[in-house]
């Protein structure tokens, strides 16, 4: 990894995509959050770091409203998307996780045909309006998602039958599928060979151009070669959000230059 | 680092000792133990499984052979009136066709008593069915009646004592005369799956009962399956999880193993207590055993629900699909396998559960087989019932098919399901 190039990495926009406001977040009786206020800005790839436990997966999931299908978790707090409260009673969280996509740890494909994977959710959110619409985003999807070429002549086929780093892609191209404004990916290539790994973390620096990005990473070396900005959570608290290079070269708390020299985590 | 010094290091072991050796070859022979205590319990198992089905095949194989007689009849003026044939007298007409068939015959009654009750009206039928057969000969192939047919199979002892033997001497000695003429037969007897059921054995057949137990399947099916499968998705995907939800997940899973006659007790008192449905009905029965199979399908759709992975949830939630899409577009699915599977064993319970027809009437006599889901009938363990309890010998031999009929279809259910489970079994 070359350091010195992260310090001369600039945050391509200063347009705020997402603010969050005193969130907190209780699994019963844990408070799992406590009090995290971050922005996280356009067309960046923002990245969250921190040991197991401390919360980061949690707060992605404030992102999109995914922890409303955990029966016991409570979110308190304020959380904005373009200034809009996303947890206004209005506010229709089945719409909302299609404006703000998500990527999961493991490759979660549909046991479907890859193409209906990818279409799957223009289809629900009735996005096209004949099947020519509907093969084109499908075919821009997996383009963007660098997996087009690799599927092209077996849409028909089941998307489990992929590699884990294929399944992977394909679950980015379903995700980006409903043009999302916000890409939430909670470790997405945890359970990828490192050359599968390497071709997301260069797809998610493509969709960077396109989407605000965020990204739950156990490993620093990959936050530190595809943010921008970088949030270290620690026991439920962010700790400490700056931009990447100066996250990793010249950390402000303690706690996060401990973690990044491995002495905690 | 400094803690590893303070504490004394691992003694070596020696691999070889006795006391070693010994305590491998304890823990091999506890293994082989294990290992012949479950070889022995299927081996018992499979024993009795085999004790049963040859114990049943041994008494029942019979039953699918029905003796015949190949009688000439001539439909002559002295016993057939053309003007009505209908009240002709055909009783008479097969005493005399018997009297000329065994050489020496007086009693025409008694060598008429050969034949099967249903004779007469199979003579009958043919005429009515062409009158032009009047002053002809015919050829019928008819059943003899029980105690012949036990005597053809053998099952009545020619060397008992006259006094204790249901056919007498002269009576054995007719039949001799038949089978030397080679009139005598013994085809398969269709009319244990053609006829319903009848007083005389070798008449009685299990139309009635699979027409019964098809109706009442059919209504048990329609009732239970989409109920089931509506109350486990909405137990298992949409009901908030509390008390109330615990408590009825408990009552359901107690329902399940409620004795099979209090929902025939149930089914009476409300059935056909409070709402006056007919007695012996498949319709009632089918609701009735609906009863018993909704906690079996719930709970096998909730298993089949909970066994999907969560991830594939998520990734549903995640694009954005409302909670119905999930469980619809993904869940249901993917359980349906499961679901199938468990409904299907849940219908084969029902197909052989007795008691509760039992108390609806549905173990009446009946001789028609029933044309709608309306008519009263029997059905197949209730019309094993009735068998088993008749006198007539004949009945012994046809409680045993009819039971290897009703395991027909057990097996044949659970192969359906056990493919379905193989066909749809998706991996993820």
């Amino acid at each position: 990894m070359n350091d010195m190039r992260i310090v001369e990495r600039t945050v391509d926009s200063h347009q705020t995509k997402i603010t969050a406001r005193g969130v907190q977040v209780y699994y019963g009786e844990k408070h799992a959050l406590k009090d995290v206020d971050v922005d996280i800005l356009d067309k960046t790839v923002t990245a969250f770091i921190g040991p197991s436990g401390c919360g980061k997966s949690t707060f992605l999931r404030c992102l999109n409203r995914m922890n409303d299908t955990v029966a016991i978790a409570r979110v308190q707090g304020d959380i904005r998307l373009d200034g809009d409260d996303i947890y206004d009673k209005r506010v229709d969280p089945v719409q909302l996780r299609a404006k703000v996509g998500m990527v999961f740890q493991k490759p979660n494909p549909f046991p479907k045909s890859i193409y209906d994977n990818v279409a799957y959710g223009p289809r629900i959110h009735g996005l096209t309006a004949n099947k020519a619409e509907l093969d084109a985003i499908v075919e821009t999807s997996l383009r963007k998602a660098a997996l087009w070429n690799e599927v092209k002549d077996r849409l028909a086929e089941s998307g489990t039958g992929l590699s884990g780093g294929q399944q992977q892609r394909l679950c980015i191209a379903r995700a980006i599928a409903t043009s999302p404004e916000v890409l939430l990916m909670d470790e997405p290539c945890s359970a990828l060979d490192p050359i599968a790994t390497a071709q997301v973390e260069e797809l998610i620096d493509e969709l960077r151009s396109q989407f605000s990005v965020v990204i739950v990473t156990h490993s620093m070396q990959q936050a530190a070669r595809v943010s921008q900005r970088t949030a270290f959570f620690h026991l439920g608290n962010l700790v400490e959000y700056g931009e990447t290079g100066q996250i990793f070269t010249n950390p402000k708390d303690p706690r996060t230059e401990s973690y990044i020299t491995g002495r905690i985590g | 680092m400094t803690d590893m010094t303070s504490h004394p290091g691992p003694k070596s072991i020696d691999w070889t000792s006795d006391e070693i050796g010994a305590r491998v070859r304890k823990r091999k022979a506890a293994e082989n133990r294990l290992r012949y205590i479950g070889l022995g319990a299927i081996g018992i198992a499979f024993a009795m499984l085999a004790l049963l089905i040859s114990s049943l095949v041994s008494t029942g194989w019979q039953a699918f052979r029905q003796t015949h007689v190949t009688i000439q009849v001539t439909y002559t003026p002295e016993f057939i009136n053309p003007d009505n044939l209908q009240r002709s007298n055909y009783r008479g007409l097969l005493e005399a066709t018997m009297l000329d068939l065994i050489p020496g015959a007086t009693n025409g009654r008694s060598v008429a008593a050969i034949l099967s009750n249903g004779a007469q009206f199979t003579a009958r039928d043919r005429i009515i069915a062409d009158p032009a057969l009047m002053g002809q000969t015919v050829t019928l192939r008819v059943p003899t009646s029980d105690p012949y047919d036990q005597l053809a199979k053998g099952l009545i002892d020619r060397d008992t004592p006259e006094a204790n033997r249901r056919l007498k001497n002269d009576e054995i000695a007719a039949f001799d005369a038949l089978l030397s003429q080679g009139v005598v037969s013994k085809p398969f007897n269709w009319a244990l799956l053609g006829n319903a059921d009848s007083r005389f054995p070798e008449q009685a057949g299990l139309k009635g009962a699979l027409w019964g137990s098809f109706y009442a399947l059919l209504t048990c099916f329609l009732l239970a399956f989409p109920i089931g499968i509506g109350a486990a998705i909405y137990l298992e995907e949409f009901a908030p999880k509390n008390k109330m939800s615990d408590f009825i997940e408990v009552n359901i899973n107690n329902l399940a193993a409620v004795p099979s006659v209090v929902f025939g007790l149930l089914a009476l008192a409300v059935f056909l207590g409070w709402f006056g449905m007919g007695r012996s009905i498949p319709f009632v029965g089918g609701m009735t055993l609906a009863l018993m199979t909704l906690p079996t399908i719930i709970i096998a759709t909730r298993a089949a629900l909970k066994a999907v992975p969560p991830s594939i949830r998520e990734a549903a939630l995640g694009v954005g699909a409302s909670k119905q899409q999930v469980v619809f577009h993904h869940v249901l699915p993917l359980a349906m396998p499961g679901i199938l599977t468990g409904t299907i064993i849940g219908l084969a319970q029902a197909l052989g559960e007795t008691a509760p027809l039992l108390l609806i009437g549905m173990n009446a006599f009946v001789t028609a087989a029933p044309a709608t889901p309306f008519d009263p009938s029997t059905a197949l363990p209730t019309q094993i019932f009735i068998w088993a309890d008749s006198p007539e010998r004949g009945f012994v031999s046809r409680t045993s098919a009819a039971i290897l009929v009703l395991l027909g279809f057990l097996v044949m259910m659970n192969a359906v399901a056990i493919y379905l489970r193989n066909r749809f079994e998706r991996r993820w």
